[in-house]
């Protein structure tokens, strides 16, 4: 029973940083803008939380800089691909690759130093209900806010003026800025919300997740939201989906290796990867489900006039 | 106000001021509007004026700068010098938004609409006002009752026929109770049916007040329906006229500056044996909002031209795919070649055999835009030996540009301007030159003459027969129903990826084709081929036609 409480909780938390992530970019993309820097945004967003933790900041506002720093590192992409209309697919590798470089270099001092961990909130009473406790009401904040966040972001997806605004600027924002929208400056909005996210992303797993700074401690992880968004044809609750995936077999594999099974351990470490790459891959099999949630422009550079 | 202002009469557009209607102010006016663009002058010191109620026709060429002036209008473009009034008062109009602010609508020929979200949303992204679906869904209900054009608000937009979506378009501005309303092109995609209740809508529209201007190159639509026309040739005013008394040829000079070209042409002599034929072909689209092809069949012959005529979107593009090689099917017999199983054959082995293509999409398909005209003439003729051993002979390349330029007229700086330096009609020109210059025995073209002038349209249509008669097959896919009238010698009709019986030119009309093209011809078509279906019952056919134009 504890063990299997252990993976349900485990699977959760190992989802959180990817669901911030993901959802960041879901709204980038839909809006027709691919940024392909989510590992350097979210290094960025963990090295400052984690600097400021360290300096001994209370977690919120470790937290704030991560989603401010996510944010300002998004706007170096928003000037390159939206402004001076760079090779989206360029400029976002360029920042993740900026990402980790910077993110090692000013965390080059902190070794393996301890900081106080984001810890699980206590409800009273319900905290303390056997199975129900642990899996409902045991997490940290932060997976609570990533919950709310999802919901928020399909809500207003679906659900509002501006989402429908961001969709119609991804299919089409020629058409868009004929009737009026400003496609430059809508743009800029969901990017520099996708950094913000991946901020997040970032922020949790230096503060929560392994509460220690490792260089490239997202370890793909930024890769892997970019594939999620793709693979669940850009609607967020696949995204969910895929996220828990990730974080399941993630617990899984860890409890596989502590029991001590045959298996190498490169191999199970690389499973979560694997497993989500193929299941999404086959889900995404309806070309036709493909095209219709697709943002037709996505990484086309737009100029407004002509 | 006047009761009704289209009894005031002619108001000559470029008229001094003080005419007939002096009482009245006009609408919308505008003075001495002047657009350069580099190395263009789209429009020159144009003056007009529209009263409201009125319905006033903006003619001319493609080119001749009517859409560069709409776009000033609408608030999409600064003019660089000139007035606007707006009901006598000066205004100026930043943005679109301060258009529609003002009461201008606009329905663009090329519809500002998203496939993936429904009518209702294209709708609600356009209006002003709070954002509730369900209240708007009901309003474009009512509203589209009370004009009649039928329309579902929860519907996916690219499930919608092209028909549909311009009436999304209308709805969209009329919601907004214009009291300006520009329609650009409006019926180049409606079939003649439908047209004829475009306008009586538009004139229930005009009758409550709001002032239409209406601009088109179809010189019968605007007799048929403007109060007044200004006529743009090159950027300025060629003139005012009322057309309800100008002819059409009056009309047509003004608007070319010369008469219009006529077509020559000799009677087919078809042989016998069919050069191209489509047996039963079922495809689906690879576009999720594309038509599947249905048990298409027909066949061209060498020595005619064949035109498929259909309203877009009704699977003309899966089919021009097809036939090109673009995509195959396994099914060799589906299309033959010279009695040999194609269907199978990728592109270039389809030319290997004699048959060329015009794609409808010039640039990027038809030819390499950043390309030289002689680098772009290999792209199909390399196989009249412009390569050898894996090397290009550009002297070889360099005489057949020259030749197609010369032989079709095409104005250019030569054999080594880029592609993209020439105007639509000159490389529209080029482009069938270079495939007729290969002397193909069979020619399939798409959209010969789509957006190109009087001029460069007939030296095209021309270029076409003279080659069927020169005994290729040649099959014309286009939705200028006119035009597959003057050059084809049977027609075809495609209606929601079906083809129908041909028909010989000289034994159908408009009428008839134009019911077929919406889905209400006489026979269903349903891939019967030469062999006209007549079990369909009248009802069934009246059923089929409802809201599906």
């Amino acid at each position: 029973m504890d063990v299997a409480i252990a993976i349900v909780t485990g699977t959760v938390i190992a989802a959180t940083p990817l669901l911030f992530a993901a959802m960041g970019e879901l709204v980038v993309e839909r809006s027709g803008v691919l940024n392909l820097g989510i590992e350097g945004m979210m290094l960025i967003g963990a090295v400052t939380a984690f600097s400021l933790s360290f300096a001994g900041y209370p977690a919120p506002v470790a937290v704030l800089a991560a989603v401010a720093a996510g944010a300002a590192s998004s706007l170096l992409f928003g000037v390159l691909a939206l402004t001076l209309l760079a090779n989206q697919y360029a400029a976002g590798i360029a920042l993740a690759i900026l990402g980790g470089g910077l993110s090692g270099f000013l965390g080059r001092n902190f070794g393996a130093a301890p900081i106080e961990p984001v810890g699980p909130i206590h409800v009273p009473v319900l905290s303390e209900v056997p199975i129900i406790g642990p899996v409902l009401f045991g997490y940290d904040p932060m997976v609570y806010l990533a919950l709310v966040l999802f919901g928020a972001v399909w809500w207003v997806l679906y659900r509002t003026r501006a989402g429908l605004v961001i969709r119609i600027i991804g299919e089409n924002p020629q058409a868009a800025h004929d009737i009026g929208y400003k496609v430059i400056p809508i743009r800029y909005a969901t990017v520099v919300f996708g950094g913000a996210m991946a901020g997040l992303g970032g922020a949790y797993l230096a503060l929560a997740y392994t509460p220690l700074w490792v260089e490239n401690m997202t370890s793909g992880r930024g890769w892997i939201a970019l594939a999620l968004v793709v693979f669940a044809s850009w609607r967020p609750l696949r995204v969910l989906l895929g996220a828990l995936l990730f974080g399941g077999v993630n617990i899984l594999q860890f409890h596989a290796q502590s029991q001590g099974i045959g298996v190498p351990s490169e191999f199970l470490s690389a499973l979560p990867y694997l497993a989500t790459i193929l299941v999404l891959v086959l889900i995404s099999r309806n070309r036709r489900m493909q095209k219709v949630n697709f943002p037709a422009s996505l990484a086309k550079p737009f100029r407004p006039g002509h | 106000m006047g009761k009704d202002p289209r009894g005031q009469g002619a108001f000559l557009a470029a008229a001094a001021a003080g005419c007939a209607g002096g009482a009245m102010t006009p609408r919308l006016e505008l003075r001495g509007i002047s657009k350069t663009f580099p190395g263009v002058v789209a429009n020159d010191d144009v003056s007009l004026r529209v009263m409201p109620g009125e319905i006033h026709a903006v003619l001319g060429e493609n080119g001749a700068g009517k859409s560069t002036l709409m776009k000033i209008i609408y608030g999409a473009m600064a003019a660089d010098r000139g007035e606007i009034f707006w009901d006598g008062e000066p205004v100026r109009i930043p943005s679109p938004a301060a258009a529609r602010q003002l009461g201008v609508g606009m329905v663009y020929q090329h519809f500002s609409l998203f496939e993936s979200v429904s009518v209702a949303e294209n709708i609600a992204v356009a209006v002003d006002e709070p954002f509730d679906l369900p209240a708007l869904s009901a309003r474009v209900r009512e509203l589209s009752q009370r004009y009649g054009l039928p329309l579902d608000p929860g519907r996916l937009l690219g499930h919608l026929s092209v028909g549909e979506r311009q009436r999304v378009e209308i709805v969209r501005c009329l919601l907004q109770h214009p009291r300006l309303l520009i329609l650009d092109e409006p019926t180049s995609v409606l079939t003649p049916q439908a047209v004829k209740r475009l306008f009586e809508t538009l004139r229930v529209v005009a009758a409550e007040g709001c002032s239409l201007l209406y601009i088109s190159h179809k010189l019968e639509e605007i007799r048929a329906l403007c109060d007044n026309a200004t006529v743009l040739r090159r950027g300025a005013v060629a003139g005012g006229a009322d057309p309800k008394v100008a002819s059409s040829a009056e009309l047509a000079a003004l608007m070319t500056g010369a008469a219009l070209p006529e077509t020559r042409r000799e009677p087919a002599r078809p042989e016998p044996a069919p050069r191209l034929e489509v047996r039963s072909l079922n495809v689906t689209s690879e576009d999720p909002f594309g038509v599947p092809l249905r048990d298409v069949s027909f066949a061209v012959h060498p020595g005619e031209i064949v035109g498929i005529a259909g309203v877009s979107g009704n699977g003309q593009t899966e089919l021009a795919a097809l036939l090109s090689g673009e995509r195959t099917v396994p099914d060799k017999d589906a299309i033959r070649l010279d009695g040999e199983p194609a269907a199978h054959l990728d592109a270039g082995a389809r030319r290997d055999r004699g048959l060329a293509f015009v794609p409808e999409d010039r640039l990027g398909r038809g030819v390499v835009p950043l390309m030289s005209l002689r680098e772009n003439a290999i792209l199909t003729a390399h196989r009249l030996g412009m390569v050898r051993r894996g090397m290009l002979r550009r002297f070889k390349a360099n005489a057949y540009a020259r030749e197609v330029i010369e032989r079709f007229n095409v104005r250019c700086t030569g054999a080594a301007a880029t592609a993209r330096s020439l105007s639509g009609g000159n490389l529209q020109k080029y482009i069938v030159g270079r495939e007729i210059a290969l002397s193909p025995r069979v020619l399939v073209v798409s959209q010969p003459t789509w957006g190109l002038d009087v001029a460069a349209a007939a030296a095209i249509r021309q270029a076409l027969i003279d080659l069927s008669r020169r005994s290729a097959a040649v099959l014309v896919i286009s939705e200028e129903l006119d035009e597959l009238f003057e050059i084809c010698d049977r027609i075809l009709v495609i209606y929601e990826g079906r083809l129908s019986a041909s028909r010989e030119r000289g034994e159908t009309n408009v009428e008839e084709i134009g019911l077929l093209m919406a889905g209400m011809g006489a026979d269903p078509g349903a891939g019967m081929g030469w062999v006209a279906g007549q079990a369909m019952n009248a009802g069934e056919a009246a059923n089929a036609g409802v809201g599906s134009t």
